[in-house]
């Protein structure tokens, strides 16, 4: 299975990189874009972050907010990477039908002295192959969670407000670490 | 007279004009907060700004301290500990809930890890493949049909709904640190669990400090969706966009 397969592939790279267990984010986010980012459909997880919003928005804006997006996502999550350390991932059993084209992966992340943690992927079908539009941690989709701060930013300012207020955050997180 | 009377009416225009801008604030008010999971959002924001300092000047810092410089065998039993310390509230839940498989298996992990994994230092259960359940009180009520109740904001306990902050309560009554007979041990006990949940977090603070665009309204829906995600044992039924 894709997520396996990714996982796995991914994790051994960063138990044997040096470089990015002592938290060196550009090396890690190089790597998420090589070989994490080709399975992740990014315009759907805006538009499922946006809720009913997307539809206001413009062709133009919506593939600025995805932009926009994606930045953000990648770089507070690939972060979080870095400090992987003793954690160990199970795959659920999972079964499905040849036809399915919308389906539920689910993963438990372990770690000692810890609460297990449930990782779990929506993935799609789609030309291009199996994609993933939501990730979410115990419970949480990160995804979904942003959407209360989205509606809140496009009452506040417009979807061009939101998209302005996704660019700052970006801006600011990348001055930080260039410090 | 007529200047009393001047007074008046010169008083009750203002009131009036105040009340006016008070309608119109209360108007304003409905429009800004349309959220409803978050109807004490004024109250909440400035418990969460009292609860950042509390954690940047006290709480964040010794759980750094502990973080560092205890190492992780030791910082994994103290987790170990306290998981089993909770263990019996969390089969009282389970059992509370109608879930009697759950609440045995509960039981049984509470039985082993007391004995052979040393005082609960060590997840024997785990390795032998009895998971680990996550209940509480405020669990068992929203499974017995108790709505949530407006969302709240705590320093120090952080994020709990009305039904959560009651079921807190009883979780406290139902925690077997609260009837250790030494004070000192007591209170070390109870100190070591709060350093320990919040070392824990530790690695949480950097994501949510850059995920959010509103840290405020990042940890209030993730705590949300956290929530219905344990009361429906990790299943939640899916919601429609």
């Amino acid at each position: 299975m894709l997520v396996q397969r990714v996982t796995e592939e991914v994790l051994e790279i960063i138990r044997n990189d040096r470089e990015i267990q002592n938290g060196s984010t550009n090396k890690v986010i190089d790597l998420v874009d090589k070989k994490v980012l080709p399975h992740f459909n990014f315009q759907h997880m805006t538009a499922l972050a946006m809720g009913k919003e997307w539809r206001k928005a413009s062709p133009q804006q919506q593939q600025q907010l995805t932009a926009e997006f994606k930045t953000l996502l990648v770089r507070t999550y690939s972060n979080a990477l870095t400090s992987y350390k003793n954690q160990k991932v199970v795959y659920k059993a999972f079964k499905m039908a040849p036809t399915e084209t919308d389906v539920l992966v689910r993963t438990e992340v372990h770690q000692p002295g810890n609460k297990p943690v449930q990782l779990d992927y929506s993935l799609e079908r789609l030309e291009g192959g199996w994609k993933v539009y939501d990730v979410v941690v115990a419970g949480i989709s990160l995804v979904t969670n942003y959407r209360d701060q989205f509606g809140q930013e496009v009452r506040n300012g417009g979807i061009d407000g939101l998209i302005a207020s996704i660019a700052n955050k970006n801006k600011s997180l990348e001055a930080n670490q260039k410090k | 007279m007529t200047k009393s009377l001047g007074l008046s009416g010169m008083r009750k225009g203002r009131a009036w004009a105040l009340g006016g801008l008070l309608a119109l604030a209360g108007i304003g008010n409905t429009i800004a907060e349309e959220n409803p999971h978050d109807p004490y959002e004024g109250f909440n924001r400035s418990m969460f700004a009292v609860h950042e300092a509390i954690d940047k000047y006290a709480a964040k810092p010794v759980a750094q301290v502990y973080d560092n410089a205890v190492p992780l065998p030791v910082k994994a039993g103290v987790g170990n500990f306290f998981g089993n310390v909770g263990e019996l509230w969390v089969g009282v839940n389970s059992a509370l809930q109608g879930k009697f498989s759950d609440a045995g298996v509960d039981l049984g992990r509470l039985l082993i890890n007391s004995t052979v994994g040393i005082f609960g230092l060590f997840d024997v259960a785990s390795e032998l493949g009895l998971e680990r359940h996550d209940e509480d009180f405020g669990q068992t009520m929203a499974v017995w049909g108790a709505g949530s109740g407006g969302y709240l904001f705590w320093p120090v306990i952080g994020s709990r709904t009305v039904r959560d902050t009651l079921g807190w309560g009883v979780d406290i009554m139902g925690d077997p640190v609260g009837y250790v007979d030494s004070i000192p041990v007591r209170n070390s006990l109870r100190g070591l669990r709060i350093v320990d949940i919040r070392a824990s977090l530790l690695p949480a603070d950097k994501v949510v400090e850059e995920a959010a665009l509103d840290k405020y309204a990042y940890i209030r829906d993730a705590y949300l969706q956290r929530r219905r995600n344990q009361i429906f044992d990790g299943r939640p039924p899916r919601l429609d966009d």
